[in-house]
């Protein structure tokens, strides 16, 4: 009988402790220590680090939360909260929790982030959870897609995220928050830069609750008043979802570039890249010269090399969802500059146009150290290659030493061709492999580690100078012709070892008749 | 047996405990779009209809006001067809003789503060019409509903950005969707926003009694059936700011309280 008693008090405790065991007054140690940094001590979002970044960290003190699964206008649940907590935002400053806090201290946290706001203290709020239901099935088939693309036009999701979903639709520009902060429209081609998470159910979620505080709306009233159905709106989160590769792209450090006859294509939508390797590198802001950039815009390249006995070419592609110099962004140029951090005086906002460099060492190094990643320095400069989208069908080559000097090199025979296509720049770069001018124009020699590094400005995102993306450095490889005895070789030590073994095999035999014979 | 008499007291007991740190997230939803307005019928609490002083008077504007842009709709054709000449924003309206529309004139004090006032179930319907909002600017008490409409065949979101209201953002895609919404909070002003078209924008003073009227595009406003009392009206304008005016009523009269904004 205790033993039930036990039981029975045990199972109705469990369930509920969760809750019973919040504590503020821990919690707002907790607080204090990591997250007022940014969310600020008065959880209004206003940190030391919140001009350092966009999105700005969350102001707690409104209780407006984008990732929910309650309607729009009501509060978040508890478990939507420590989903934030735990699994961090992606494609914003904020990390993943789980690892790092033990689950008391993020409960007590949650706990403490909920006092900033008197909406969770009112009795009559009542966050309820909607009924999502369950991802219906073929969301892969080619109709299904067909259907989620048909929907995304009738909604009109292309208004903001395009026509092709890369986030430059034509009222992206005028896009900010309740704070008048600058907001960008989802890139759909990067769902591992969604804040709310990256599935087919994840995407119809937010479709459903819309992100509170952002310009993106809820389309939950679409099912009441049966404008579509659940499974239309899936599709269109099936649709969205097909956007995207289906991982986060890897990180792989050596481009390949294979040997090809015809001669390197040079246009950017040459059919002959299409049987050519991609290669994805990330781009992080440009910390560490003054003047620093905490808010880059293009997150990453997707890069492709090809070359032939005497050319090469190299095709960078990246998101960029406009067009610079537009003056439809110049408004969204003063709202990034006034809400980022700035190293020197405030500066007016201005056309600037989109840029985009691929830099190379001056020879290349024959054991294991490189240039400074960072365009080089004045003793040792590097060998870049320029582009910019105020002429874009032309490329320049110079030498740069440091992120502040750039020494254009006459007659440096690297050729450009761009094409701007929704959302997307497509360039490709040729130049022959030998160089007439060995001392700073790096010749292309195939079989060897070359090293590469990108970097890219987006106009409209006030990049220019040292506000910029930048990546480390990688390597390029130009694949020499696989030579005959490489396939010879195998075949020729197989059919010795063969010959060998049959040798030994048919010996032993011999013995062996010979002994039963005596 | 007794035992087992303990355990489930015990059990009671211990729901109990639960119930009450588990009362945010488990108790029943009622979302503010759902709940039924309440009865037209004016509470015992309530002002006679037809009784009490009135105030009315003209908004004015001294100075000059800035030339309204004019709205690029050439993304939309639908909306721009609807408009011989280019629509021009709505910032600030006037009208003959420095007369200033759209602002909002309610009572901001000298009410009795127990007075309870019952929200009317006729809705205030906010239309999306060529692109704009109509009303650009209205008055709307607590609980009563706001009834949004899309006439535009096109994709229209309303946003409401509000700080003692939930805020909340709806999308309407297409011609002939309405949706209800209510507001639990007196706010002076909630805004309305589309953000497809960034031009939309629209403000709702939100009020726990009836005393609140918009001025028209000769600036006359008129706030009826008000008790006897010495009252505080305040004005508001989107770009203006706030005035405020301080008039005393007895009985039925009806007096006068002109309100001048200086243009900046």
């Amino acid at each position: 009988m205790t033993n039930r008693i036990a039981l029975c008090s045990f199972l109705l405790v469990a369930p509920c402790s969760v809750l019973l065991s919040q504590d503020t007054t821990a919690g707002k140690l907790v607080y204090t220590k990591w997250c007022a940094g940014c969310h600020g001590e008065t959880g209004a979002g206003d940190g030391v680090a919140a001009k350092n970044m966009i999105p700005p960290p969350r102001d707690f003190t409104g209780a407006i939360y984008q990732i929910r699964s309650t309607a729009s206008g009501q509060l978040p649940t508890d478990a939507d909260l420590l989903r934030s907590i735990d699994q961090g935002l992606p494609g914003t400053a904020m990390p993943g929790w789980k690892t790092r806090l033990s689950d008391r201290e993020r409960r007590d946290v949650l706990a403490y982030i909920k006092t900033f706001s008197s909406f969770f203290a009112d009795t009559t709020q009542h966050p309820e959870v909607l009924s999502f239901g369950n991802e219906p099935s073929g969301g892969t088939g080619e109709e299904a897609l067909r259907v989620g693309r048909q929907f995304y036009d009738s909604i009109g999701c292309r208004k903001c995220h395009g026509d092709q979903g890369r986030g430059d639709g034509p009222s992206a520009p005028t896009l900010k928050d309740d704070a008048g902060h600058p907001m960008f429209a989802a890139n759909l081609h990067q769902s591992w830069q969604f804040n709310g998470g990256s599935t087919t159910a994840d995407i119809y979620h937010r479709l459903r609750t819309g992100l509170d505080g952002t310009p993106m709306p809820s389309f939950s009233d679409l099912l009441d008043q049966k404008f579509l159905t659940e499974t239309e709106l899936w599709r269109i989160a099936e649709y969205v979802r097909s956007l995207s590769p289906n991982e986060a792209p890897a990180i792989r450090d050596v481009i390949h570039a294979p040997l090809v006859k015809q001669g390197v294509p040079r246009a950017p939508d040459d059919s002959a890249w299409n049987a050519i390797d991609a290669y994805w590198f990330p781009l992080v802001g440009q910390v560490i010269h003054k003047n620093r950039w905490f808010a880059p815009a293009v997150t990453g390249v997707w890069v492709k090399a090809v070359h032939t006995t005497d050319s090469i070419a190299i095709r960078v592609v990246w998101d960029d969802r406009s067009q610079s110099p537009d003056p439809d962004w110049l408004e969204h140029v003063g709202r990034v500059l006034a809400a980022i951090h700035s190293d020197s005086a405030a500066e007016q906002p201005a056309l600037w146009p989109d840029q985009l460099a691929v830099q190379f060492p001056v020879a290349i190094p024959t054991g294991m150290e490189r240039p400074y990643f960072l365009m080089g320095s004045a003793s040792g400069p590097v060998y870049q290659w320029r582009w910019n989208s105020s002429s874009r069908d032309a490329g320049a080559a110079g030498l740069a030493r440091g992120v502040e000097r750039f020494d254009a090199l006459p007659g440096s025979g690297v050729g450009a061709q761009a094409v701007y296509d929704h959302g997307q720049w497509r360039i490709v770069f040729t130049r022959a492999l030998a160089s007439s001018d060995t001392a700073s124009q790096l010749p292309f020699l195939s079989g060897r580690a070359i090293p590469v590094a990108f970097f890219a400005w987006d106009g409209s995102n006030g990049e220019h100078g040292t506000r910029m993306a930048a990546s480390t450095w990688y390597f390029l490889a130009l694949d020499e012709p696989v030579p005959a005895r490489v396939f010879i070789s195998p075949v020729l030590a197989m059919v010795l070892t063969l010959g060998l073994g049959m040798l030994v095999v048919w010996r032993a035999q011999q013995k062996t008749s010979y002994r039963r014979q005596r | 047996m007794t035992g087992r008499i303990l355990s489930v007291v015990g059990g009671m007991f211990l729901l109990t405990v639960c119930s009450k740190g588990d009362q945010g997230n488990a108790a029943p939803a009622r979302q503010p779009s759902e709940t039924t307005p309440p009865p037209a019928a004016a509470s015992s609490e309530s002002p006679p209809t037809s009784a009490g002083g009135t105030i009315t008077g003209k908004v004015k504007f001294t100075g000059t006001a800035p030339r309204a842009a004019t709205i690029d709709m050439s993304e939309e054709a639908a909306c721009k067809a609807k408009y011989p000449t280019p629509p021009k924003e709505e910032t600030v309206t006037t009208g003959p003789a420095n007369a200033l529309a759209n602002v909002f004139v309610y009572v901001s004090a000298g009410l009795p503060a127990n007075a309870k006032y019952q929200a009317p179930s006729t809705p205030v319907v906010l239309n999306q019409d060529g692109c704009r909002y109509h009303p650009h600017v209205f008055g709307v008490m607590v609980g009563q509903p706001v009834e949004i409409k899309n006439s535009d065949p096109l994709l229209h979101n309303i946003k409401a950005v509000a700080k003692k209201n939930r805020p909340f953002n709806i999308s309407q895609p297409t011609a002939g969707m309405q949706t209800s919404r209510t507001f639990s909070a007196p706010e002076v002003m909630v805004n309305l926003e589309c953000n497809v078209h960034g031009w939309m924008k629209a403000f709702a003073g939100v009020r726990p009694d009836p005393f609140f009227a918009v001025s028209g595009e000769d600036g006359s406003f008129t706030i009826k059936d008000l008790p006897p009392g010495t009252y505080t009206i305040e004005a508001w304008h989107e770009k203006f700011g706030t005035q405020t005016a301080t008039v005393t009523i007895a009985g039925t009269e009806s007096k006068t309280a002109n309100i001048t904004f200086a243009a900046k």
